[in-house]
């Protein structure tokens, strides 16, 4: 085979990246190179430098150290199975394109994950070379994301968390009987006791001595993981389950669902279908849901019998359809909770209605300054000159909210 | 009558001093014409100077956050806006919290637009290097920003890049960085950068890190209007990952499964601890 040239190796590696969906850059330490001594800055809120035509955004060069792979996952294209074109980074390689591409200002930084050549420790150990290389010779301070090798032992899992600011550990697919069908070789209870590791060691480093001084930053902007949806039959009550465990039990600051998507020299063990994007964007939403609006598993997958969510209508709009026996709901006095369940408000939207509302008394033009979506939320409010009268509980309510027509394509 | 010029570098020094002598001296709104970069035709412009600072009228640390932004907005309108705002300010000192205003929602909104727009330019300026040689390298760029947005964002390339020199030149002003030092000058028109090989294999992962099975062009444009396009290196390739996206999917789903490749069945083996494999 021929010697392949910085480009190919690139092509290939990047390509085989493409399926992680992760492409965070936000919430780890502030720093900058004001010093003149190094390369770099993160403050706070992540850079998406481009977006590619998939809508997804480029903020860090993501790739992979080598796609070898002695690992069979039905899913993935690296697979030891696979007849894909295979290429391996060596570690100036990856730190010469990382600080190229930054001083050019293309990126934020590096998520680097690799196929498990030889061994897991062999490979993480490889994967830290080129951490310890960027920041301890190349003094870059700008943001690197390490996929960690559950197997790899925990010291070097240690070392990882000192020199990245995210780790990450995919637990693939939402049920342990799935990762035994379609990743023979993982094993769920390897990947929790990894992502429990981390947590540990993130929470011994906040803690402070009796000196008062804090251990070593470890993984600043936390740790997060990526489910597969749609390769196997688990409901998104069962995703959405899994993912408020995994939120509660390691505190992870991200579940990433990434719908599966075709890949080239598919195994007939997983046939290729159409990605469900759709699904995929209603369990991000449900995610916020549970996140950040107050709102349960149960109560976001009542709405269907068959667990799964109702892929026409979001599913805040979706459980405020079941529950119109709670609406409409007075802006003027709603609680916090309340507001956060209607329908077209945002969080921003509610603080904004807090505030406001200790002045004055709101009205519908207030709410559409506020930026709140009145198309959906009208059904369900009263303000000082507006009542949706019979609308609440119309009958074809749900028929106004029918999916949106198809985007045509700009080209 | 006064009319009040404002530079167009050190814009926001300027409104914030000439607004603190008026809003002192009780100049109402209508009495303030603000000339930027002497837009305006000199025949009515009027040479009062500015009363002096008199009496101080403390804003709201929230105006003067707000307008600090906004003065950056390519707006006309903006310093006359900020001023009746401060101006309504002295008799209504809970207006800032009044997200509903309409001319407080006019202002957030055109704060949003500026920030939006050194979002971008954070995003979406390319250098190019400049291979000069000496102890520093060098880098410039070439950008065309939405708003006045250059002078409050080139400190975070100085925070980011500070190894390094550079200038980003915009038509309005162009920001340099030498040895430590930001500086701001007139601005000009695009300067002819020398290529930059690197260009190359950017473009080489903008293409692969594409997904074809996930084509969602608006979600792209949204994020990343055409009119920025024609900066970006990387752009000249949406086009064609655009056209090709469906065949190289088809592909994938045509091609009958493989067999897998020799030397699987011995990884496999050795992985299960198969003794017989090793040589």
């Amino acid at each position: 085979m021929a010697r392949l040239d910085l480009s190919q190796k690139l092509a290939i590696l990047s390509d085989a990246a493409r399926y992680d969906a992760s492409c965070a850059s936000s919430g780890t330490t502030r720093r900058d190179s004001r010093d003149g001594k190094g390369l770099g800055s993160t403050e706070g809120s992540g850079i998406c430098h481009a977006y590619a035509p998939d809508g997804r955004c480029i903020s860090l060069l993501k790739i992979l150290m080598t796609n070898f792979c002695i690992y069979d996952c039905a899913y993935c294209i690296n697979r030891v199975s696979s007849n894909v074109q295979r290429a391996r980074f060596s570690v100036d390689e990856v730190v010469q394109l990382t600080i190229e591409f930054y001083r050019r200002n293309y990126i934020e930084g590096l998520f680097l994950s690799s196929g498990i050549i030889q061994s897991p420790d062999k490979t993480m150990e490889d994967m830290l070379r080129i951490a310890k290389r960027l920041r301890e010779v190349e003094n870059f301070r700008g943001y690197i994301h390490l996929k960690t090798i559950p197997d790899a032992a925990p010291e070097l899992i240690e070392q990882a968390g000192l020199y990245a600011d995210r780790l990450s550990i995919n637990v693939e697919l939402p049920t342990d009987n799935s990762v035994k069908a379609y990743a023979p070789e993982k094993n769920p209870a390897t990947i929790r006791r990894a992502m429990g590791d981390v947590k540990a060691r993130k929470d011994i480093a906040a803690e402070r001595s009796f000196s008062g001084k804090r251990g070593k930053r470890f993984v600043p902007a936390g740790q997060s993981t990526q489910m597969i949806v749609g390769a196997d039959g688990s409901t998104d009550a069962t995703i959405l389950a899994q993912s408020t465990q995994l939120y509660g039990d390691y505190k992870l600051k991200r579940v990433y669902y990434s719908a599966f998507s075709p890949i080239p020299d598919a195994t007939a063990k997983l046939p290729l279908i159409k990605p469900p994007l759709a699904r995929e964007h209603r369990l991000y939403q449900a995610d916020w849901l549970l996140r950040f609006y107050g709102f349960g598993v149960d109560e976001i997958t009542a709405a269907r019998p068959d667990g799964n969510l109702d892929l026409e209508v979001d599913p805040k709009l979706a459980w405020a359809l079941q529950n119109r026996a709670l609406f409409p709901v007075d802006v003027n006095k709603a609680s916090k909770d309340m507001l956060l369940r209607i329908p077209g408000f945002g969080t921003r939207t509610v603080g904004r209605i807090l505030s406001t509302r200790r002045h004055r008394s709101l009205r519908y033009d207030d709410l559409l300054r506020m930026g709140a979506s009145l198309k959906k939320a009208q059904a369900f409010i009263t303000a000082h000159d507006w009542s949706p009268g019979g609308l609440t509980d119309s009958a074809d309510l749900r028929a106004r909210f029918a999916p949106p027509p198809e985007q045509m394509s700009l080209f | 009558m006064y009319t009040v010029p404002l530079p167009r570098i050190g814009t926001d020094i300027a409104w914030r001093d000439a607004a603190k002598r008026l809003i002192g001296a009780g100049v109402s709104p209508d009495e303030v014409l603000w000339n930027f970069d002497t837009e305006m035709d000199t025949l009515f412009a009027t040479a009062t100077p500015l009363p002096p600072i008199s009496r101080r009228i403390k804003a709201p640390q929230s105006f003067v956050e707000m307008a600090n932004w906004v003065v950056w907005h390519k707006d006309p309108q903006r310093f006359a806006r900020l001023y009746a705002l401060l101006w309504r300010l002295r008799h209504q000192p809970g207006l800032m919290q009044d997200r509903a205003d309409p001319d407080l929602a006019k202002l957030r909104q055109m704060e949003k637009g500026v920030h939006r727009c050194k979002h971008k330019m954070k995003a979406f300026v390319r250098f190019r290097d400049l291979r000069q040689g000496g102890e520093r390298r060098s880098f410039a760029a070439w950008f065309e920003p939405t708003h006045h947005t250059i002078e409050p964002t080139a400190p975070f390339f100085a925070r980011r890049f500070a190894d390094m020199d550079w200038m980003i030149a915009t038509p309005d002003v162009t920001a340099q960085f030498v040895d430590g030092n930001l500086s701001f000058h007139p601005g000009q028109p695009k300067p002819d950068l020398p290529e930059d090989a690197t260009e190359a294999l950017w473009g080489t992962y903008f293409c692969n890190i594409f997904n074809p099975a996930r084509l969602k062009v608006s979600a792209m444009t949204s994020e990343m209007p055409k009119k920025y396009w024609k900066n970006l290196p990387e752009a000249q390739h949406i086009q064609g990952l655009i056209a090709g996206a469906e065949a190289k999917v088809q592909e994938m789903r045509d091609t009958a499964p493989t067999v897998p490749p020799e030397r699987a069945a011995k990884i496999q083996r050795q992985l299960r601890g198969d003794p017989s494999t090793e040589d």
